[in-house]
């Protein structure tokens, strides 16, 4: 049996090598694919989140953690669908129209695949229409906007009322996130969630859904 | 130290400019488009700004290039024109300094993380190089590379840069951590004064950030650090978006009251970031000398 504790300290400690292949060894030894989630890997994501938040970890840290995970989670994913398991859902994620800055939005990506979200990763300067098509057209059931300019949040607020217009409010969650972003920025222009950083986006994506903490 | 730097620290404390972006606003850019696009557009209103920092006592001003590298300029439609933005940034400068201040050439991050893939050492090191090339052709006194916020990326611009034997500055920001003393990647200030000053730069510094009250700090642990002098650009705090524009709360004197304590902790080289303006480069100016002439005074006594 694959020492699952060593697949735990992996992910924790971002080696993707290692979290993939005790994986791969812990399911061909038979080792039920949701407890290997549930018991292991999320539970260290959860601590890479902790760490973060209490400033042991920085991006370096958060970014290979996830893709770990992210590897990991691809191996058992299959098994879970087989097994009827729903996926958690899909999320399109973009920075917002007229704004180019990538990192914060990509950090976002790469946690919420850690936490076992489908992401559509829409890009920069994103405009209210692509979002409105990630919905319509791939089934999004968020969307996560980004901004990092005082100057660009507005486009979120002109990316809901675009997503009213279009009749796809009431079918989608909005997330916002970045720099100039607060909580009450996003009830101002009436978003479902917000988070202060990546870690945060996977809580407030599973809080939007109505999935609870994990 | 680089002959440059040398007769510019000589002085006393050098007073650079402050920002240039929100600068451009002022003058009519609209939010969210590429400032370095009016180095060809609007470049009266670039040399206004240039102008106005020359007036009001730098003596060393930037360029407006700080996102003409390749690859952000690719993401503006304007990859093309690399060496035109640079070389008309730094003539537009140059025309405002005259002979009596010095004209250093801006360089900012590439807003790609090295780290998740998007882009390679090679890329960046290639984008680097052609900028720092374009900016010591039309004849930059030194170059700055600012607001870097991985230390990977700034050792790549550091060593891009080298080539073309002009002094370097190299600054990051520090605004993460518990004690907003760490880079968005971690490293700490003596990190990034060991490894700068490795990669060869002639400056090291701190610009961006959380607003001038954490620099002093900064500033400290940094001259503590390395033998090399220490450039310091703060902003005019943290922007508040009122109405859809974004407003800096922190005025010229209360920025210009740290400036005495700044120099104390080793800064040798002064100026504004983001939100900051002439009115600020002016109270910079007046406190460094107001300093400058007590600590004289304190000598003759």
């Amino acid at each position: 049996m694959a020492d699952l504790k060593a697949l735990y300290e992996a992910i924790l400690n971002g080696d993707a090598k290692i979290a993939h292949s005790l994986t791969e060894q812990a399911l061909q030894d038979g080792a039920d694919p949701i407890t290997l989630v549930d018991e292991f890997m999320i539970p260290a994501m959860n601590e890479v989140g902790r760490r973060f938040e209490s400033n042991e970890y920085f991006v370096p840290e958060l970014l290979i953690s996830a893709r770990a995970m992210k590897g990991a989670l691809e191996l058992v994913r299959p098994l879970l669908l087989a097994r009827g398991a729903k996926p958690l859902g899909k999320v399109a994620v973009g920075t917002v129209k007229g704004d180019l800055h990538d990192i914060g939005k990509n950090l976002v990506a790469a946690l919420l695949e850690g936490g076992g979200f489908e992401v559509i990763d829409l890009g920069v300067n994103v405009s209210p229409e692509k979002f409105i098509a990630a919905v319509n057209e791939k089934g999004a059931h968020i969307v996560a906007l980004s901004a990092l300019l005082t100057t660009t949040m507005p486009a979120m607020k002109t990316t809901i009322e675009a997503l009213k217009q279009a009749g796809v409010r009431e079918k989608v969650k909005v997330l916002i996130g970045g720099a100039p972003i607060t909580q009450k920025y996003a009830e101002e222009i009436g978003a479902d969630g917000y988070a202060e950083n990546a870690v945060g986006a996977v809580g407030a994506a599973r809080e939007s859904l109505g999935l609870g903490a994990k | 130290m680089h002959p440059v730097i040398q007769q510019l620290v000589a002085r006393g404390p050098v007073v650079t400019d402050g920002a240039w972006g929100t600068e451009l606003q002022a003058r009519g850019l609209p939010v969210g488009e590429f400032p370095d696009a009016w180095n060809l557009t609007h470049p009266d209103r670039v040399a206004d700004v240039a102008a106005a920092y020359v007036a009001a006592g730098s003596d060393v001003i930037l360029t407006n290039t700080f996102g003409a590298n390749r690859i952000r300029l690719a993401e503006n439609g304007l990859a093309e024109r690399v060496g035109e933005i640079n070389q008309r940034g730094v003539e537009i400068s140059r025309t405002a300094a005259g002979s009596k201040v010095a004209v250093f050439g801006a360089m900012g991050p590439t807003g790609k993380l090295l780290l998740s893939g998007e882009v390679s050492a090679d890329d960046l090191q290639a984008a680097f190089a052609e900028q720092a090339r374009a900016l010591v052709d039309a004849g930059a006194d030194a170059l700055v590379i600012e607001t870097m916020s991985d230390l990977e990326e700034a050792k790549l611009a550091v060593a891009s840069a080298q080539t073309t034997g002009l002094p370097i500055v190299a600054c990051m920001v520090f605004d993460s951590g518990a004690n907003q003393d760490r880079t968005m990647m971690g490293a700490t200030p003596e990190q990034v004064a060991d490894a700068l000053t490795a990669a060869g730069a002639d400056v090291i510094g701190a610009n961006c950030g959380q607003g001038i009250a954490g620099f002093a700090a900064i500033c400290r642990r940094l001259t503590a650090a390395t033998a090399r002098p220490v450039w310091i650009k703060a902003n005019a705090g943290l922007p508040e978006l009122v109405n859809g524009r974004a407003i800096y709360r922190t005025r010229p004197e209360d920025f210009a009251r740290h400036v005495p304590e700044l120099i104390r902790a080793g800064a040798s080289f002064i100026g504004g970031c983001c939100g900051t303006n002439p009115a600020f480069v002016r109270a910079i100016v007046q406190a460094a000398r107001d300093h400058t002439t007590s600590s004289h005074h304190e000598g003759d006594r």
